[in-house]
């Protein structure tokens, strides 16, 4: 067992806290849009779809790019952001969250779409006729019976931010402590040919990762909930 | 005095629902009907779960919609219950949180039905802390009627809840919604395509086939119509009575049960003297007799009669309903012939024989 250095500890726990943060912003912010995407007659359903898919089939570093140029403090966002915050938004932390949130958005929300879609109307029409309203059946009824795809949502959002390097790399940098995640601190140990330590992250994450789909798909097949 | 009014003109991709109801907020309603005539689609508009564009739905002095003054309560804010086809029970929750779950939802000053009423009416006390899944076809309807009614609805609305359930199980379901109707006093819009359901439950009719309301009114007025047969099956045309029990006559198993000052001879009834009785004479059990009364005959039940109304003679079928008066409607069928040889014209008196009485709790379907 090879002990991981300070810089490669501080880098996996920016990795775990980065994902978490991403996970946490991109069950709020997915949750609207599959459920949208899920119930929704309009014809520019199939624009938002493809849109939300984009991050699939899109090199990594071309949407960090554009993010980089978006976030910069001449960007669209980065100008406003450097005036209200006093601080710049590229090479930050919160620059990592919200290219991870874009960058692992149909993770999420292919899932949770999916799960609603099995859902269907019916449960929420038996609801409003029991007092209940929109939110409220939404709340009691329709996200519980979606709980499986809560919880692949949430995996496979989580490890997927894990994973990413392109994109961070383009708005984040590789700033230890501060921007440098695990794939990057991975990418720098085999730039260096120091193997030993890659090998050890490497076959980390891999182990990590194996596990984590091998939990979902357990819990998947043996959550009580079936929605018939 | 509370109504149900409602209009709708709704163009759906395989039909078009053309209603027009005014109905008494009391009672059991049935609206009656075969597959696709747009009973399920009339009840999903009354619940606000279809909206159209020409629609307007009054219940009591409470308007739900009006899209002529732009009004629409959502479904969860009208006081309905919707009792689905299929039963509908949340799959995560047990059997006791389905039950809570509009009965929470209910402000305690709307609250009229009590939590105990309700367990104790359907027997679901051995079923609260029962999984779903767990529960038989019949217990499900149970709870899904129970889940209902909890919410104090001010209108129950039931979509062929008896469904696919096998006959003793529906033996089982009738009288409870029966006390639903007689103890709980909720009115109920019953959609069915069971003759047997309407005259078991309903006090009020409603006709539909093609999307079309085609009539409603009192079970009594739209048994006796007889423009009416080509929406009813032959067997079941026939006047439906609403009578008293007035004495039973035990050494001859028999019963007699009294309407408007005639009496019937049916087979011995369990209810006691004074207890209400529909029966469904139906319109082939019953004969006509032209001349003196008869002195003697084995048949029981002869009435005079006058006759109202002579159903339209069609060359495809060899006999006709007759409607007679007997102090109420009774229609007889007769052969085409018949009413040659007879010569019958409205306002003759004759005699009506009834040879059968069918009774609404021993019906075709229902034994």
């Amino acid at each position: 067992m090879i002990a991981l250095s300070h810089d490669d500890l501080q880098a996996l726990w920016l990795t775990l806290q980065l994902a978490a943060v991403t996970v946490g912003v991109l069950l709020i912010v997915g949750t609207p849009i599959a459920w949208w995407l899920a119930r929704t007659r309009s014809r520019f359903r199939t624009v938002i779809e493809a849109v939300v898919a984009l991050p699939l089939v899109l090199p990594p570093t071309v949407l960090g790019f554009y993010l980089l140029i978006t976030m910069s403090p001449q960007g669209m966002i980065g100008a406003p952001w450097l005036q209200f915050t006093d601080a710049t938004l590229s090479f930050s932390f919160t620059a990592l969250v919200i290219a991870s949130t874009l960058y692992s958005l149909p993770f999420v929300v292919q899932p949770l779409q999916a799960s609603f879609e099995t859902i269907g109307s019916v449960p929420l029409e038996t609801a409003s006729m029991l007092h209940a309203s929109p939110i409220d059946a939404f709340l009691s009824v329709a996200s519980p019976l979606a709980l499986r795809g809560y919880i692949t949502a949430a995996v496979l959002g989580f490890a997927h931010t894990l994973g990413e390097f392109g994109v961070v790399l383009m708005v984040g940098g590789s700033i230890p402590g501060k921007t440098k995640v695990l794939s990057i601190a991975i990418y720098d140990h085999v730039e260096t040919l120091d193997y030993a330590q890659a090998h050890a992250l490497s076959g980390g994450l891999l182990l990590f990762s194996f596990i984590t789909l091998l939990m979902v798909y357990t819990i998947n097949r043996r959550l009580p909930i079936r929605v018939a | 005095m509370n109504r149900l009014e409602a209009q709708f003109d709704i163009d759906l991709p395989h039909f078009r629902l053309q209603a027009d109801i005014n109905l008494p907020g009391q009672g059991v309603t049935a609206i009656f009907g075969p597959s696709g005539s747009g009973k399920t689609t009339l009840l999903r508009c009354l619940a606000g779960l279809e909206r159209s564009a020409t629609g307007r739905v009054q219940f009591e002095d409470v308007v739900w919609q009006d899209e002529q003054q732009e009004i629409f309560t959502p479904p969860h804010q009208r006081s309905v219950g919707y009792v689905f086809q299929d039963p509908r029970l949340f799959p995560h929750l047990s059997v006791e949180s389905n039950l809570r779950y509009g009965f929470t939802r209910t402000p305690a000053a709307k609250r009229y039905i009590g939590w105990n009423q309700v367990i104790d009416l359907l027997d679901l006390q051995p079923l609260l802390h029962r999984r779903t899944h767990r529960l038989s076809g019949g217990e499900q309807r149970r709870v899904a009627i129970g889940r209902a009614v909890l919410a104090s609805p001010r209108l129950l609305l039931m979509d062929e809840p008896l469904v696919g359930l096998d006959a003793q199980r529906k033996r089982e379901i009738i009288p409870l919604i029966q006390q639903l109707r007689d103890e709980l006093h909720i009115p109920i819009v019953y959609v069915t395509h069971a003759i047997n359901e309407v005259l078991q439950l309903a006090t009020t009719l409603v006709l539909m086939e093609g999307g079309k309301t085609v009539a409603s009114g009192t079970l009594s007025e739209i048994f006796s119509r007889l423009d009416l047969d080509q929406y009813l099956d032959q067997d079941t045309i026939g006047a439906v009575l609403e009578t008293q029990i007035e004495a039973h006559e035990p050494e001859f198993g028999l019963t007699r049960i009294g309407f408007n000052g005639r009496h019937l001879f049916v087979p011995q009834q369990r209810l006691p003297v004074g207890h209400a009785l529909r029966v469904h004479v139906l319109s082939r059990d019953v004969s006509i007799v032209v001349g003196s009364p008869p002195r003697q005959t084995s048949v029981l039940n002869v009435f005079e009669a006058k006759v109202v109304e002579i159903g339209t003679m069609s060359h495809d079928r060899h006999s006709v309903d007759i409607k007679l008066d007997v102090g109420c409607p009774l229609l007889a069928r007769i052969t085409r012939k018949s009413v040659a040889v007879l010569n019958l014209t409205p306002g003759q008196t004759v005699y009506a024989n009834v040879k059968a009485v069918a009774l609404s709790h021993d019906l075709p379907g229902i034994p």
